[in-house]
Order: C-alpha cells, then sequence, then structure tokens
C-alpha cells in the first residue's frame, strides 16, 4: 500500500473537496439565479405598467398625442418593412460570404485577414453603423431616412453575426458528406448545392433570425438616421419615410415627463416587442431540432 | 529467411537496373494486353513538408483485386486518394509522375477530375450515406451527371442495389432515411452508390474497418462479385482480408513499395524480409 496516504487525513482531505464543490455549485447557481432575478423585475415591471393599455385599438391604431388614442401600428409595419428589405440583404450577401470564405477562399493570409476583420466588425458599436449608414446611404446615395436606408444600415449591422454564424454552420457540415459526392464526380457548386447547404441550412436559419432579432430591436443606429416618432402616414413601401417598435419606446420614453402616460405607452409596445422577438426565438429553436440532421 | 533480392517481380524502386527491367516488362506486356488500367511511374507526393510517396511504381491490372498493404501511415490511403486524385482536395499537395489512366496521364490537370472520378468509384473508411433517403442517396451521382428520367433512375436503384447485394433488405424502404441502416447495410449502400455512377474502377479504402465480422464477410464476398466487372484496389489493415479476396498485393512502407506480386507469392515466399515481417506479424 501506499505509505504517504493516511487514512483520516484522508477522509478529513474528502470532506472539505465535498464542501468546496457545495460551495462551488452555489456561487454558480446563484450567478443563474441573479440574471433570472434582473429579468423578472424588468418583465414585472414592464407588464404591470404596460399589459392593461395593450388592446386592440393600441395595435392597430396610428400615433396620436392623445395618449389614450395611440396607437402603434405605424411602428409595427415600420419594423416589417424593414425586415422585408434585411431578411434578403442578409441572408444572400451573408451566405454568399460565408460560402466563399469557408469552402472557395484559399486558405492563407488574405483570407483570415478578411476573417478577423469580420469578427472585429461584429463587435463595433451599433452607433458606428448608424453613422456609416447616415453618410452612404441616406446622404450619399440620397434615399433620405426611408425604409430602405434604415433596413441597409440594419442589415450591415447584423451581417457579421450572420457570416460567422453560416461559416460556423458550413464547417459543421462533415467532410465525409462532400467527399462522397466529389468521390461520385461532382463539380464542387453541385456538391455544395446538393449537399453542404442542405447540410447546414438548419443552423443557417437559426442563426439568421437570431441576427434578425438583434436588428429588429436596435435604436441606436435609427435615432442616428433621424428616424421620426411623428405623425406621419403609413409606410408603404421602400422608399417611405418609417419609425419602428424600438423608436417608439425611445421616443415615449423620452416624453414620459411631459405626459405621464407615455410611459405606460413604451411599456406596453416593449411588451409587443418582447412577444416578437421571443416568437422569432421560438421559431429559431424549432427549426434546430425539428430540420437539425444527424450524420 | 529468403534472402532471394532479386525475384523479377519485386520492385526494388532505388536501383535503376530494376528500374530499367520494370520499363521492360511493362513494355513487354502492352503487347500482351491492355489488360492494365493504372499505370503509375515515379510518382513522388508531397503534403507541403511530408513527402508521403516515394518514387511509386506500380501496374494494376484489370477486373481483378488489387491489395494495398503496409503499416500505418506508410502513403497507402494517399495513393488510392491519387488514383482518383481525391488527395487534391488537401491544400498544399503537389505531386510528380505520372499515371496512366486507359493510357492517359491523369495528374496532368487538363485531364478533367470529375470525369475520372465519374471512371473511377470511391468507397470510404466509415460509412458516409447523404441524410437521405436510400433512394436518393443512390440517385446522387446519376442525377449530377443529368439522369432526370424516374423510369431510368428507378432502374439504376434496382440494378446498383442488387449489384451490392442489399436490394432484398432494403427494397420495402427505399424512401426512408439511409441512416436507419445498420453500419454493415450503410456500407453496401455506399458500394451500390458508388455503382450507380457505372465506373470502371472502384477504390476501397479500408472499406470494413468499422464492421463487425458478419458484415465484413458480407462485403468481401461481394468484392469478389464485382471484380467480374469491376477493377478493385483495395486498403485492407487485414492480412487475412488481402490473402482471402485480393489477385495482387502491394506492400508499402514508409511512402514506398516494398513488394508488388501476386498474392499468393507475397503470402508464402515473399522476396523482401520486411514483406516477410510485416505480414508473419513482426511490426506494423
Ligand atoms: N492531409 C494531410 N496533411 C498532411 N500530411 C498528411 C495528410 N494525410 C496524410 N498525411 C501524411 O502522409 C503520410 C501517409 O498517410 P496515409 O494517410 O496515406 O497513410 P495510411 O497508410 O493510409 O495510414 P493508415 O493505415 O493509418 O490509414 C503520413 O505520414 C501522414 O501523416
Ligand atoms: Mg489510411
Amino acid at each position: 500500500m501506499i505509505k504517504q496516504m493516511d487514512a483520516s487525513q484522508l477522509r478529513s482531505r474528502m470532506n472539505r473537496r465535498v464542501r468546496a464543490n457545495t460551495v462551488w455549485k452555489t456561487i454558480f447557481l446563484l450567478a443563474t439565479l441573479f440574471g433570472l432575478f434582473v429579468l423578472a423585475i424588468l418583465i414585472i415591471r414592464v407588464v404591470s405598467q404596460g399589459a392593461s393599455w395593450i388592446d386592440m385599438d393600441f395595435l392597430t391604431g396610428r400615433l396620436s398625442t392623445d395618449a389614450e388614442r395611440a396607437g402603434i401600428m405605424g411602428a409595427l409595419l415600420g419594423t416589417v418593412w424593414v425586415m422585408f428589405v434585411v431578411i434578403p440583404v442578409t441572408l444572400i450577401i451573408g451566405v454568399g460570404t460565408a460560402i466563399y470564405l469557408e469552402l472557395y477562399a484559399k486558405k492563407g493570409k488574405f483570407q483570415s485577414f478578411i476573417e478577423t476583420n469580420i469578427s472585429n466588425l461584429a463587435g463595433v458599436p451599433s452607433i458606428v453603423y448608424g453613422l456609416l449608414g447616415l453618410t452612404v446611404f441616406v446622404r450619399l446615395a440620397d434615399l433620405g431616412n426611408v425604409v430602405l436606408a434604415g433596413g441597409l444600415t440594419l442589415a450591415l449591422l447584423v451581417l457579421p453575426i450572420l457570416i460567422v454564424s453560416a461559416q460556423e454552420a458550413i464547417r459543421a457540415v462533415p467532410a465525409h458528406l462532400s467527399e462522397a459526392s466529389y468521390g461520385m464526380g461532382a463539380t464542387k457548386w453541385q456538391t455544395i448545392r446538393r449537399v453542404v447547404l442542405p447540410a447546414a441550412l438548419p443552423s443557417i436559419l437559426t442563426g439568421s433570425i437570431l441576427a434578425l432579432s438583434r436588428a429588429i430591436g436596435e435604436t441606436a443606429p435609427l435615432t442616428v438616421l433621424g428616424i421620426p416618432a411623428l405623425l406621419i402616414p403609413f409606410p408603404e413601401g421602400l422608399f417611405d419615410t418609417f419609425t419602428a417598435l424600438p423608436m417608439q419606446i425611445y421616443y415615449w420614453t423620452l416624453d414620459s415627463s411631459l405626459v405621464a402616460e407615455y410611459a405606460n405607452l413604451a411599456a406596453a409596445t416593449i411588451i409587443v416587442l418582447l412577444v416578437l422577438l421571443f416568437v422569432l426565438n421560438s421559431v429559431a429553436i424549432f427549426i434546430r431540432n425539428k430540420f437539425q440532421q444527424r450524420y | 529467411m529468403s534472402t532471394l533480392a532479386n525475384s523479377k517481380m519485386s520492385v526494388q524502386l532505388q536501383s535503376k537496373e530494376s528500374t530499367a527491367n520494370e520499363q521492360m516488362e511493362t513494355s513487354n506486356s502492352n503487347v500482351e494486353t491492355s489488360g492494365i488500367v493504372y499505370d503509375t511511374k515515379d510518382l513522388n507526393l508531397w503534403y507541403s513538408e511530408t513527402h508521403a510517396l516515394k518514387d511509386i511504381n506500380l501496374s494494376i491490372h484489370e477486373k481483378e483485386v488489387t491489395a494495398i498493404i503496409g503499416p500505418s501511415g506508410c502513403g497507402k490511403s494517399t495513393y488510392i486518394k491519387t488514383l482518383n486524385r481525391m488527395v487534391e482536395l488537401v491544400p498544399g499537395v503537389q505531386t510528380t509522375g505520372t499515371i496512366s489512366y486507359k493510357n492517359k496521364n491523369i495528374l496532368d490537370k487538363s485531364f478533367k477530375v470529375e470525369d475520372l472520378r465519374t471512371q473511377v468509384g470511391m468507397v470510404f473508411q466509415k460509412p458516409n450515406p447523404f441524410p437521405k433517403s436510400i433512394y436518393e442517396n443512390i440517385v446522387y451521382g446519376p442525377k449530377i451527371h443529368g439522369i432526370r428520367n424516374k423510369k431510368v433512375l428507378d432502374e439504376i436503384v434496382e440494378t446498383s442495389l442488387r449489384g451490392a447485394y442489399i436490394w432484398d433488405e432494403v427494397k420495402d424502404r427505399l424512401n426512408e432515411n439511409a441512416y436507419g441502416l445498420s453500419g454493415g447495410q450503410q456500407q453496401r449502400l455506399c458500394i451500390a452508390r458508388a455503382l450507380a455512377v457505372q465506373p470502371d474502377v472502384i477504390l476501397m479504402d479500408e472499406p470494413t474497418s468499422a464492421l463487425d465480422p458478419k458484415s465484413t464477410l458480407k462485403i468481401e464476398e461481394l468484392v469478389q462479385e464485382l471484380k467480374k466487372d469491376y477493377s478493385i484496389i483495395i486498403v485492407t489493415h487485414n492480412m487475412q482480408q488481402a490473402a482471402r479476396i485480393s489477385d495482387r498485393t502491394a506492400f508499402f512502407l514508409n511512402g514506398e513499395v516494398v513488394e508488388y506480386d501476386e498474392t499468393d507469392t507475397i503470402f508464402t515466399n515473399p522476396s523482401d524480409s520486411r514483406t516477410e515481417d510485416y505480414i508473419s506479424g513482426r511490426f506494423g
């Protein structure tokens, strides 16, 4: 037997180890609970302030200075229109870039330079994208603060996130599947289209929905673009001025010092936005669970 | 035992003299037959730094089973992946020398890899069906080559699955996901999938190493059947398997071909002591 291990010492050390284990477990649990606690306070506060203000008139009504009559239809429509720009632009450019970087680009200095910069872009504050959008889309392209300009700005903002997640999705497709395809004489494009993309699609969709929900909630870039929350007509196309849900929340919160009920309207709008995000995330989770393939 | 260093069939690569012999041999056999599918001449291959194949000279015969044996890392997979240029998927691979396939040098960049891989099918170590139905797995290759006619595709599915002796097991579940099959069935499905492109050659890289003995036996029997119509090159770590199913055997060591001969000779009377050491299990 090993002499160095004295049995009683071993037992006391054992107790200490087990205790340390319990302590750490408690610390981690508290860390988790802290997050949940903050979230709960937020939700309780928002719901108690705003829930009673949500009804059909609120959802479908026009904006009004009279708090009792104000509705968010304009902001809802604005958010939807912006999504019509963000979704195709990010999907096409984002997935295209990811395919190029993962499957076509020669691994080397240039490729890793681009990849590093994309990761860096994902960390750039959103207000900077607002400035970019203001300079390029609103002023240079002379679009004005319309749906298209707002959508393109938000698309730029979430593009790096989408590229990175699409790259990960493509990388996760096992090499032995594409080898099987090449082995039968398929070209690279056939292999990408018939094997790699279908296998990566669920993850790509999940990633893009998450990126989308980020775009829906962004306020800072829209304020820089000068998106109003005034009594403007409902947007009906890409070149109409618009407002969006987070902008509505922002302005109502600002003005709640003037009209106290605006705080309730802001809370009610937050609930609508949260529900929207919750639905989007559920769809993402559903897609991931339902279509994710086993390899 | 044998110190016979000068067997006429053994490929002594370093010596100029035997290279000359080798060339004479091939030029002689050119007359008697076009029975050579692959003629490898002075093949060298580098993975950026690693010199993985060194001066390989090998003639692979038509409608025979050629086994490639040797210890781990000796270049077996590299060699058969060179035969359909799959090795090019690894960045930084460089080759010198020639591999004539039906009298054309496949290492020539003007040789279309898609064309080559249509004529040369491959079966991998781990069964790798697509996450699709059994039917879709088989028609993948034909569809790639532009066949759309449903009737033709149905026919291809049946003949390929029959050819791989798996038709009876799957004919009632063609639309089920291939992942529901056992490992051995998946591997035969992969063989059927390779057959669906109607190749002339089938490359197999340790096709049974992930399978149980019974499935292994099935694949071995299948290989015996397939060699009536196809030339088969099979990498294996299993000496008995090589002895059972192959007509010729090449012994690789450290990227070189130590000995290449009829399988009987290799296993009963090898001319190089390293071959003997390897097949009797003294190393590797
Ligand atoms: N993708 C690669 N990149 C760099 N070196 C490689 C690569 N693949 C193989 N090699 C090297 O080339 C040599 C031959 O490898 P190869 O895979 O052909 O051996 P093998 O005989 O098939 O071995 P095993 O029996 O283990 O499958 C080894 O030294 C290996 O490390
Ligand atoms: Mg190998």
